[in-house]
């Protein structure tokens, strides 16, 4: 089937050459059918539209210099998990627990739900210890992202602009807390293009219950909807609107679009609108995702000691709840990990897993380990599996968050006690990432002794990015898009690449 | 993306700018690429160039070293350095044109990025050397009459609009375009005015219409449309940011903003002059006597996002919404951008960060306010008239009842007389006395101890139910009832009186016997008739605890943590002969621990004879009668007629027909009301940050010239005077703005094509005498009517040309700056749908009403905020209705909405994108939305009177585009369905599935398929869902 369906491809390829050989749009057309960009790509702030804009706009593109990252896994925990209970070990703070902070500390400070009068401070119930060669203190939470620790670049010293969980999010997907912003996801592809034939370039897959900000973290913004994730679905089809309607078989589908094809050639040949080539263009690629999709989706292929590396069968824990629960929480994310892999294997350049919720007002000794327990295998066994299939050095894995947890116990009730969640907390947390040239094994920057300030070698969410897209040769300077006057950017105002995490 | 246009646009302003009047020179685009000694022109050569590499550093903003290129005087000053950056015609001493020069490094302009070119360093000595004039930027100057250009063969002009565009193609050597041929004509008209395609009839009828008002009169026929105003009222939405819910986490569903959408669609069908509608949207408010409808329009600027999450400030999202109001209303009327003054002063534009405050002061002194509006005007009629009928019932059957209360006089004084005497029989007065306890249990094994004040405080053991029995002396003179307190005590929860963890108890029942011995073996139970308390709990009133019922019971929630009673009085009084107890049982079995935890007993005897009346009426029978009021005669006469048969029937049926009184249609509705607050400009745009306080004003780039005044000179200027200023004729932008956006929804791009740009970094128009033309009609000769503005562009030749592309233009103007041709224009998105469904014959025309919920896949609206979305198919015709009434969530809104580049309504849009995905492909391909298009469209064409396939198949071409399908694509399409009815005949189940819903009555199901599978394909032509 798959040769047939070549064939009739190439033969397409044959024929379109053919019939619009002496016409306008001979070079959109022979772009698109071999994929490679139309026009070299401009750079700086003198592009308007951005790379380009051929029959084929996801086509693969040169990046400004030489990358080492090819693809991202961006595992968005929406919610803001706790970094001193996960990541950032305090002992200071475990000493002070129960006790106020001096009022000058607390005087410009926000919280959303602390009656900062009253709150006291909260030292993390969990234990902490060293990991591999590297010696990295992680949590007990996540015994299995020790095991790879040697692997993992973890920060402890970002800071965010943004206080609310929408406005926080979209600041870790946009670089700015505001909408109608194209996300990471929309910067790569429009940069780089997308080197998968016959999947999206940019994939969105979910766990857990829907976040703060919904499809709001997927958007293309005011770049052209070529560049939104496309959301692949937990049940039922992978993709909206894949499969056939009840009724068409493949070969009824194959027909229609062959005579939709030279239908809309024909008017090609009269009008030489070259949209008409990428509408053409547009349904070829929409016929092999729906072969493409459902082969990515199927794990039967895929061997038992991959199953349960990724603690795909894992059954929920009984005894811990979560306010990510939906029943098959563990499993579906265990399955968004595996098929992230899957995805990079095939070319897809940005795939964003987002699990809600971590937003830990209450009850962190029960349900920050339902969360973490959720979390902590699968992806390390994403990184390992990368590793393996020689595929980590060109994928870069991010595990992040809009922002932190407050050293301080959340009091709402405005009593003198220390409460068992978090509240929000913009000045310090921390993100693990892996991959894509960056340097594994070491731990950069720190928080002051009770975690509460990102003190040393801060990273604003603008460095993140800048040193993401410099790690897939882009210059965060260069890659820039107009609109309403001004040149845009990933990392709107500021942005500096950090040269320690690049290996 | 544009796609391939906008990308040929960077390479075509490159080699070919266009030419903007200047001083009555016309530069033309040929010209300027081909003569090396070409004039240097500020607008167009220098102007960008600062803006791009000079001004950020050297700019209104920063000015470093003390140098500003953006005005002639601060440019020709003399610097800190002691030189001068500009010497008017002295190129030598211009240091500007060194340091852009120099081979030097540390001394080369600009410090960062690259050098500048030769041409770009030989437009700077051209420009210095001729004076370097500065100019006011073009958007910013008096919109003048342009002069009309002279052309040649003047046959094709049918407007000034062709005139100008033939000159400038004639000066290319280019001839324009042919018009189009008739049904792409009347296709491109219903497209672009109403939105939904012509029916075949249509097509034909106009194809035969051979007077010279044939074309004239379709584009009359659609103005006066309602589908007109549905069709520009959703460009209009765009612009307003308009959903259906609050934005941000929580995404609440506002439920009423759709009222604000009709408004929009009924202001465009009525053609509501421009300056109108202006006004009453940013300031409907503010007019005097204003109109429900004059508020309903400031929900314009009510479409704001909201954000509740959980621990926000108020005052952040406040400020946030007051931003988005001031940059919205740069945006759509003046085509700025504004948002970068938000944190500083701005680049490239004249806009200071204190001019921003001055605009969002405007803004600042309004408040979010709701209101009630009619839901329409129709209904409101509808109201009205019912109103007055039911009115006149209630007037007659009123009548009546004040008839009948006349006729009851005698009872009235019969009844007064009767309780005169019976005050004066009372001997016995009301009084209470304490019990004397004998025992006191609990069934739970609490215990109940007496206190020092003669209560019982519960300890111990606390039950979910429980049952206290006191058992207590009887009193000596007659039993006329009990008094229950129940108290607060600060062992209890809240400080009780109950046990409960609020405070709360619900005390099931309260029952009394006596007996002749203590082990009361022969229990006598005394009756309870009513009961009264100083407050009880909804639904759990002081009857409920005499009704021999557990279900039901006295509570006091929410008034814990105080003191309340209860009394209980008997049917009549009881006298005890001989030694009797008496048995108090507390029955409290509502669970929960809902048991009291402190209370006292009292015995009361005697009675109070006008107790069962209200305290009004005792009270005035208590007064002696000479001196009884009017008023309280009357409240003998009401007290009688409600216990009167006739009366009290009378009332009963006026109360029946009060409740029947029809509903007044009103909703409340999201509006903006006047408020007073000081503006401080904010530091970085923080709302933590608050600087200097600004006054309220404009931008002074655009106001110098044109300067606002308040209406009245004692006042502050307000909203009101912002919006009249904005729609004065002089107004330099608005005319020009507004045109241009008119412009771009006929002809796929504006004639500024950057339509949110209108400043420095903006495109140049293509033709500015054009625009200018047209800016300068809009207010005067077309009376800012929407209509008449469109009316005069669609019956231009420009507009009527064909779109083909023209391959001998591709070199020199392949995104058809020059309008050598109409341009093909995918439609949008809920027009996608509406097309589909219209041509199937399933969509509901419907105008306004509540938002809809068309079919959604699964899984799609529980991605917004913690699942806490549920979308409800909306049936029957809902179902069908055109896709602006789609309910929009906007964290979650339709996926085929936003597949088709539908915005995402958080900010402002002016234009849309116009995407080309595979996604866009599944949906019309496998969606069964288009699905059930295509089976229903298959019954229209199968039900057509038509001989044969290839008739039948040529309908369903026509149906989707318009013209006569060529043989060749007839043919085509018959191969599908030949090859469809041989699957479907051997595949029967297949056939079943795909016929499912409007299946063709008396046709086999393979047959009734093979159409469906054939027809699918039709409705995903390309040429369908483009205007061409």
């Amino acid at each position: 089937m798959r040769r047939g369906v070549d064939a009739m491809i190439n033969h397409t390829r044959r024929e379109f050459l053919n019939t619009t050989a002496s016409g306008i749009g001979m070079a959109a057309l022979g772009s698109m059918l071999t994929h490679d960009g139309l026009f070299s790509r401009a750079t700086g702030a003198e592009q308007t539209v951005g790379p380009s804009a051929a029959v084929n706009p996801l086509a693969a593109r040169p990046a400004h210099f030489e990358a080492k990252a090819k693809a991202c896994i961006f595992i968005f925990m929406a919610g803001a998990p706790s970094h001193l209970d996960l990541f950032d070990p305090k002992p200071v703070l475990k000493e002070r627990h129960g006790q106020p902070l001096p009022e000058s500390m607390l005087k410009d400070v926000r919280f959303a739900f602390i009656k900062k009068d009253k709150a006291l401070l909260q030292g993390s119930p969990f234990k902490f210890t060293k990991h591999g060669e590297c010696g990295m203190e992680l949590s007990e939470l996540l015994p299995h992202l020790g095991g790879v620790s040697d692997e993992l670049l973890l920060v402890r010293s970002l800071h965010t602009d943004q206080f609310n969980h929408h406005p926080g999010q979209l600041m870790m997907q946009c670089g700015r807390g505001t909408f109608g912003l194209p996300t990471m996801g929309s910067w790569l592809t429009y940069g780089l293009g997308s080197v998968s034939k016959n999947l999206p370039g940019y994939v969105v897959l979910t766990s857990g219950r829907g976040s703060s900000g919904g499809a709001t973290l997927w958007q293309s913004g005011f770049l052209s909807s070529t560049y939104a994730g496309v959301l692949f679905r937990n049940r039922g089809e992978p993709v909206l609107n894949l499969a056939n309607p009840q009724g068409i078989p493949v070969e009824l589908q194959r027909e229609g679009l062959d005579v939709l094809r030279h239908t809309n050639q024909q008017r090609y040949a009269e009008v030489h609108d070259p949209e008409i080539a990428a509408r053409i263009a547009s349904y070829e690629l929409a016929y092999r995702m729906q072969t493409a999709a459902p082969e990515l989706t199927d794990l039967s292929g895929e061997s038992q000691a991959t199953h349960e590396a990724y603690g795909l069968d894992r059954p929920e824990p009984k005894d811990l709840n979560g306010r990510g629960k939906q029943g098959d929480t563990y499993k579906s994310f265990a399955r968004n990990c595996l098929l992230a892999r899957r995805m990079v294997e095939r070319g897809v350049r940005f795939v964003n897993i987002v699990y809600a919720s971590w937003d830990h007002h209450s009850n962190i000794p029960k349900e920050l380990p339902y969360n973490a327990g959720c979390v902590d295998r699968p992806i390390a066994a994403l990184i390992r599996d990368l590793k393996a299939r020689g595929l980590l050095d060109s994928t870069m894995v991010v595990w992040g968050s809009e922002f932190g947890r407050t050293p301080l116990g959340e009091n709402r009730n405005g009593k003198r006690e220390v409460g068992s969640g978090r509240d929000h907390h913009p000045y310090s947390f921390s993100m693990v990432m892996a991959g894509g040239g960056l340097k594994g094994g070491q731990v950069y920057g720190a928080t002051d002794e009770i975690g509460w300030n990102a003190a040393e070698n801060r990273v604003h969410v603008n460095d993140l990015h800048a040193t993401m897209l410099h790690q897939f040769g882009l210059n965060h300077l260069k890659l820039t898009a107009r609109y309403q006057g001004r040149d845009f950017r990933l990392t709107d105002v500021g942005g500096n690449v950090i040269p320690q995490w690049i290996a | 993306m544009r796609s391939i246009r906008d990308h040929l646009t960077v390479r075509l302003t490159i080699t070919c700018w266009i030419a903007l009047s200047m001083g009555g020179v016309i530069a033309d685009a040929a010209d300027a690429a081909k003569t090396p000694a070409r004039q240097v022109l500020f607008s167009r050569d220098i102007q960008p160039l600062l803006a791009r590499k000079c001004l950020v550093c050297h700019g209104p903003d920063e000015a470093e070293s003390g140098l500003r290129l953006d005005s002639a005087d601060r440019a020709y000053a003399k610097l800190e350095s002691g030189t001068r950056a500009i010497v008017p015609g002295k190129t030598a001493t211009s240091e500007l044109l060194r340091r852009i020069a120099t081979g030097d490094d540390s001394e080369r302009m600009p410090p960062e990025g690259d050098p500048l070119t030769e041409d770009e360093i030989s437009l700077f000595r051209q420009w210095i050397a001729g004076g370097a004039k500065y100019e006011t930027h073009w958007a910013y100057r008096q919109i003048l009459p342009p002069s009309l250009p002279t052309v040649k063969n003047s046959a094709w002009v049918r407007s000034p609009i062709d005139q100008i565009v033939l000159a400038r193609l004639q000066k290319m050597g280019i001839v324009p375009s042919p018009e189009a041929d008739r049904p792409t004509l009347i296709k491109r008209l219903y497209y672009d005015l109403i939105g939904l395609p012509p029916t075949p009839s249509e097509v034909d009828a106009f194809v035969a219409d051979v007077s010279p008002n044939a074309y004239q009169s379709v584009v009359e026929r659609l103005l006066k449309s309602e589908h007109f105003g549905e069709r520009w009222g959703r460009h209009w939405l765009d612009k307003a940011r308009y959903a259906d819910s609050d934005g941000y986490e929580k995404d609440r569903p506002r439920a009423n903003a759709w009222r604000y959408r009709d408004w929009v669609i009924e202001a465009i069908n009525q053609d509501m002059p421009f300056d109108q509608f202006t006004i009453e949207q940013l300031a409907g408010d503010l007019l005097p006597d204003a109109t429900s409808m004059q508020k309903l329009a400031t929900a314009f600027h009510r479409q704001t996002l909201t954000n509740t999450e959980g621990g926000t400030d108020q005052e952040q999202f406040r400020v946030e919404a007051t931003f988005d109001r001031t940059e919205t209303t740069a945006s759509v009327w003046m085509g700025l951008t504004m948002t970068c003054a938000r944190c500083h002063t701005h680049k490239y534009d004249k806009i200071s960060q204190r001019e921003y405050y001055q605009l969002f002061a405007f803004f600042n002194n309004s408040n979010e306010a709701n209101f009630a509006v009619p839901t329409s005007e129709e209904a409101m009629q509808e109201y009205l008239l019912e109103k007055s009928t039911h009115d006149e019932k209630v007037a007659a059957l009123e009548a009546e009842y004040t008839k009948a209360k006349k006729t009851i006089q005698p009872q009235v004084e019969a009844w007064v007389t009767e309780m005169e005497a019976k005050i004066n029989a009372s001997s016995v007065p009301l009084s209470f006395a304490a019990i004397e306890l004998i025992s006191a249990t609990a069934t739970s094994k609490a215990t109940l101890i007496q206190q020092d004040d003669g209560s019982l405080l519960v300890s111990g053991t606390v039950s979910d139910k429980d049952k206290y029995t006191l058992v207590v002396k009887v009193p000596a003179t007659p039993l006329t009832g009990l008094k229950l307190e129940v108290l607060t005590d600060d062992s209890l929860a809240k400080k009780g009186p109950g046990r409960a963890p609020n405070g709360n108890f619900v005390l099931s029942e309260l029952r009394v016997y006596s007996a002749t011995n203590q082990d009361f073996s022969q229990p006598q139970r005394i009756e309870l008739a009513t009961a009264e308390a100083n407050f009880s709990q909804d639904n759990f009133l002081p009857s409920g605890a005499i009704n021999s019922k557990d279900r039901t019971g006295w509570a006091i929630s929410p008034q814990m943590g105080k003191n309340h009673h209860i009394t209980m009085y008997t049917r009549a009084p009881v006298l005890f002969e001989g030694q009797h107890f008496l048995q108090i049982v507390l029955d409290q079995q509502y669970g929960g621990t809902h048991t009291i935890g402190r209370f006292r007993l009292t015995t009361m005897s005697g009675f109070d004879p006008l107790r069962a009346l209200s305290k009004d009426l005792a009270n005035a029978l208590r007064v002696e009668a000479a001196k009884r009021t009017d008023k309280q005669r009357q409240q003998f006469a009401d007290h009688v007629a409600s216990l009167d048969p006739t009366t009290v029937k009378l009332a009963n049926q006026l109360a029946e027909l009060k409740k029947k009184a029809p509903k007044s249609p009103t909703m409340s509705v999201r509006i903006i009301a006047s408020a007073d607050r000081k503006t401080r400009l904010l530091h970085r745009g923080d709302f933590l940050q608050p600087a200097d306080e600004v006054s309220i004003g404009v931008l002074a780039a655009v106001c110098d010239e044109h300067p606002l005044t308040a209406r009245s000179a004692d006042q502050k200027p307000d909203r009101l005077d912002l919006a009249s200023w904005l729609v004065k004729p002089e107004h330099p932008l608005t005319s020009r703005v507004v045109v241009n956006q008119v412009w771009a929804h006929l002809f796929g791009e504006g004639i500024v094509r950057t339509l949110n740009d209108f400043g420095v970094r903006g495109k140049l128009p293509t033709h500015p005498e054009l625009l200018d033309w047209l800016a300068y009609q809009f207010p005067r000769e077309l009376h800012w009517s929407r209509k008449e503005l469109i009316k005069m562009i669609v019956t231009s030749a420009t507009y009527r040309q064909s779109s083909r592309h023209r391959q001998e233009l591709d070199t020199i103007d392949p995104t058809n700056l020059l309008l050598s041709r109409q341009n093909r224009v995918r439609v949008e998105a809920e027009i996608v749908r509406d097309l589909s469904l219209s041509i199937s014959g399933l969509l509901s025309k419907k105008i306004g009403g509540s938002s809809v919920f068309p079919p959604l896949p699964a899984g799609v609206a529980e991605l917004s905020y913690a699942n806490s979305f549920k979308w409800s198919t909306s049936k029957g015709e809902d179902r069908y209705r055109r896709g602006l009434y789609t309910f929009f969530k906007r964290t979650s809104p339709h996926p085929t909405l936003i597949s088709f580049d539908c915005p995402d309504s958080n900010t402002t849009r002016l234009q849309r994108a116009s995407s080309n995905t595979p996604l866009q492909a599944l949906i019309m391909l496998n969606n069964d939305v288009f699905i059930e298009a295509a089976q229903a469209m298959t019954r229209r064409v199968l039900a057509e009177d038509s001989e044969n396939d290839v008739q039948r198949l040529t309908f369903a071409l026509r149906l989707c585009i318009a013209r006569q399908p060529s043989d060749a694509e007839v043919i085509r399409f018959h191969k599908l369905l030949v090859k469809s009815r041989a699957y479907y005949q051997s595949h029967p189940d297949d056939a079943t599935k795909l016929t499912a819903r409007h299946a063709v009555e008396g046709m086999s199901a393979a047959e009734n398929a093979a159409w469906v599978a054939t027809l699918r394909i039709v409705i995903n032509l390309d040429e369908f869902i483009v205007r061409g």
